[in-house]
């Protein structure tokens, strides 16, 4: 499993232990890219001992076209497609990250997804209403930063973080960064486009601008956690986890002064590139997965049943800040009152409208692809990056360059 | 050298048959010596040579883990796709420009080291121990630590220098992020530099230098006319050892930039094909690329000091 929400995960090892088997607790690095790598080695190696596994919804399709995942049953993978269309009870972007080649290969548990954070009396100061924070541009954010002594925080050192930024970009301008990767290394390379440009006028703007916070090329969700209450603030586009953390820090060193300070945090839906196009917030989280190689996979998809039931989802949600991804959990994290509703609202239309990143069995390759073209963020140019990222991307994945 | 092991002549008649003895005495214990050592000869194929001959193997296919269906024969392929890529050059350039910096500092200052740890007469103890302390961290350890130190938020780099701003960010563009990678790598190898130093310095007669010394030469003269002359072998050693070893460097990079702002050496451009990206084949040709190049730096450094290495065991 991955750190998050260990205490809750160690809870559920043991409930859903039965008689005929124990589940036991290992934990993976940090970071996705280092889980992915560990897992990968392990599954590569065809080892047994893995019969569940958490997932980041990246990995999915690299693993299942692989063969290293196990089928989810038919009755459960019905529930999850129907999801996808949006007629169960998983929300569709959740269900859609379990999904390849048209099999199940892992369920959904909880469901990430980024937001705006932001301090209401810096939105105030630069003029700009609750109700233009609703549908608010990176364009009016960055000046708002830039003319108030603000920052923008967002995610842009060298690594899957930034793809992240880039990708709900894009798709914020109608574009995606890949289309028909199920052709895998024939995916059909869609960067060079206006959706493109548009998402590289963003990046640009911000790093030229006075809003960038000074360790923009190797900021990630944790560096920008710091300015939020230092100064005048910041916009900071960041995962669900930033609530139940700036809430445990009243007070403390890097966290509001105190609960007035508190209420001063904002939310908003992501972002929009294009004035006037939804945008399209990131999507995370985490799917449990069954080994291939696993010697009792009936067992293991029952206990992945259990780890994700709807008490599960609900628990790691009231108590480490991990959002469900079925409408039940969520209707019952509403009801507890444990969170504002307005943020649990914007939590689940987030998700649910959100855009996941490139499905490939080559996500890897695109991810690092992109990262190299598109890194350092001062040196992207709508004019060229665009372009030169899709010939790379394009080549990397014909195997004509090297990443 | 080996001559002492073999009569350079066919023995005289009258000594036949002693000769003979101590000839199947020899082969005996030849023939005994090749089974003691057979395990791990044995061993040695298996972890060393098996690896290597799979990695060529796997070099001449188009094989990714996440697609095994796609996997196929491509020959040369990869290795032209190597070594006609711009990336795979500018690799090749920092990682040989680390080499270079970082071995020439560290030959400097662990020379001033293996001088002091030398000549140092109260708390000799205590002085090597704090010299050597650093080569004692792990190398991701290190890289943590000078990440840290050279970081814009808690770091004390940017306080300690006059002339830098305190929000001055030097993984942010490629000659700070360099300076602050190869400050990482000389602060943790250093030691071992002088440690190498120290061992050819011990060698060194003192009869020579107390000869010199009484012919009348400086400091200075005797360094360079008597002690280094006489420490060509260990100095080579010591260059030989590092440079390999620069010539692979990986953790600091991974730590403290992941490559990024064009810091990525070799190593880790062959990490990142065959552990990031699961693409065997390729990564097994950059091993190659990589094992090849250290061959030849090997060779390089002894053709350049000219150095009879069993001459230096003083075996000749």
């Amino acid at each position: 499993m991955n750190p998050d929400g260990v205490d809750t995960f160690m809870k559920y090892a043991d409930s859903c232990s039965t008689a005929d088997y124990d589940i036991a607790v290992q934990q993976l690095p940090s970071s996705a890219t280092d889980q992915r790598i560990q897992l990968a080695r392990r599954l590569a190696a065809e080892d047994s001992s893995t019969d569940l596994m958490n997932l980041d919804p990246v990995f999915v399709a690299e693993f299942a076209n692989a063969g290293w995942l196990a089928e989810v049953p038919e009755e459960k993978a019905s529930e999850i497609t129907s999801s996808v269309e949006g007629e169960g009870d998983y929300l569709a972007g959740a269900a859609e990250t379990v999904v390849w080649d048209d099999k199940v290969f892992a369920i959904p548990l909880w469901a990430n997804t980024q937001v705006l954070w932001y301090r209401k009396s810096l939105a105030e100061k630069a003029g700009l209403s609750e109700e233009d924070m609703q549908q608010v541009t990176w364009d009016q954010i960055i000046d708002a930063a830039a003319e108030n002594g603000g920052t923008v925080g967002v995610q842009a050192n060298l690594y899957e973080g930034y793809v992240v930024w880039i990708n709900a970009l894009i798709q914020g301008a109608g574009g995606a960064i890949v289309s028909d990767t199920e052709a895998g290394r024939d995916a059909s390379i869609d960067l060079n486009s206006d959706a493109g440009r548009a998402a590289a006028e963003v990046v640009q703007k911000l790093a030229e601008s006075d809003a960038a916070q000074p360790d923009l090329s190797v900021s990630n969700e944790g560096t920008v956690l710091g300015p939020m209450f230092a100064g005048p603030g910041e916009f900071m586009v960041n995962w669900t986890f930033v609530y139940k953390n700036y809430e445990g820090l009243i007070g403390a060193a890097g966290g509001p002064a105190d609960k007035q300070a508190f209420e001063d945090l904002g939310w908003a839906r992501y972002p929009a590139t294009v004035e006037g196009e939804p945008s399209k917030p990131p999507i995370g989280g985490i799917d449990i997965g069954v080994g291939a190689y696993s010697e009792h996979p009936e067992f293991a998809m029952e206990a992945a049943e259990c780890i994700t039931s709807t008490q599960a989802q609900v628990d790691l949600a009231l108590v480490n800040g991990l959002m469900p991804s079925t409408n039940a959990a969520y209707d019952e994290v509403a009801n507890s009152g444990d969170y504002p509703e307005d943020l649990i609202e914007l939590y689940r239309t987030s998700v649910d409208e959100g855009g996941p990143r490139p499905k490939s069995a080559f996500y890897a390759m695109i991810s690092s692809a992109i990262q190299q073209t598109w890194h350092s963020p001062a040196s992207v140019d709508p004019d060229s990056t665009p372009e030169e990222s899709a010939d790379y991307v394009g080549n990397v994945l014909r195997g004509e360059d090297l990443l | 050298m080996t001559s002492t092991a073999v009569p350079a002549a066919p023995a005289p008649a009258q000594k036949t048959s002693g000769r003979n003895t101590e000839s199947d005495r020899l082969k005996a214990e030849n023939r005994l010596g090749q089974k003691l050592v057979a395990p791990a000869i044995i061993l040695m194929l298996i972890v060393t040579a098996f690896p290597m001959i799979r990695a060529i193997w796997l070099s001449i296919y188009d094989y990714s883990l996440t697609a095994p269906d796609e996997r196929e024969i491509v020959g040369a392929s990869n290795y032209i796709t190597a070594l006609s890529d711009p990336l795979f050059w500018k690799a090749t350039g920092i990682t040989v420009l680390y080499m270079v910096v970082t071995v020439a500092i560290e030959l400097v200052i662990g020379f001033a080291f293996a001088l002091v740890m030398h000549r140092v007469i109260f708390g000799r103890g205590i002085v090597r121990t704090s010299i050597l302390i650093p080569y004692g961290i792990i190398t991701v350890v290190s890289g943590f630590t000078w990440q840290f130190a050279f970081s814009y938020q808690n770091g004390f780099v940017n306080g300690w220098l006059p002339f830098i701003g305190d929000d001055f960010n030097w993984f942010g563009e490629t000659t700070p992020a360099v300076i602050a990678i190869c400050i990482s790598e000389i602060w943790k190898t250093t030691p071992f530099m002088s440690l190498l130093l120290l061992a050819g310095l011990a060698q060194v007669s003192e009869d020579m230098i107390e000869a010199a010394k009484v012919d009348g030469a400086t400091w200075w003269q005797r360094m360079w006319k008597v002690v280094i002359p006489n420490m060509r072998a260990a100095i080579m050693v010591a260059i030989l050892f590092r440079a390999l070893d620069a010539y692979r460097i990986f953790d600091n990079i991974f730590v403290m930039t992941n490559g990024a702002e064009d810091t990525q050496s070799i190593s880790f451009l062959t990490y990142r094909q065959t552990i990031e990206q699961f693409q065997l084949g390729m990564g097994s040709a950059l091993s190659v690329l990589l094992f090849l190049s250290v061959l030849l730096i090997a060779f390089l450094i002894i053709k350049l000091f000219r150095v009879d290495l069993a001459q230096a065991r003083q075996e000749g």
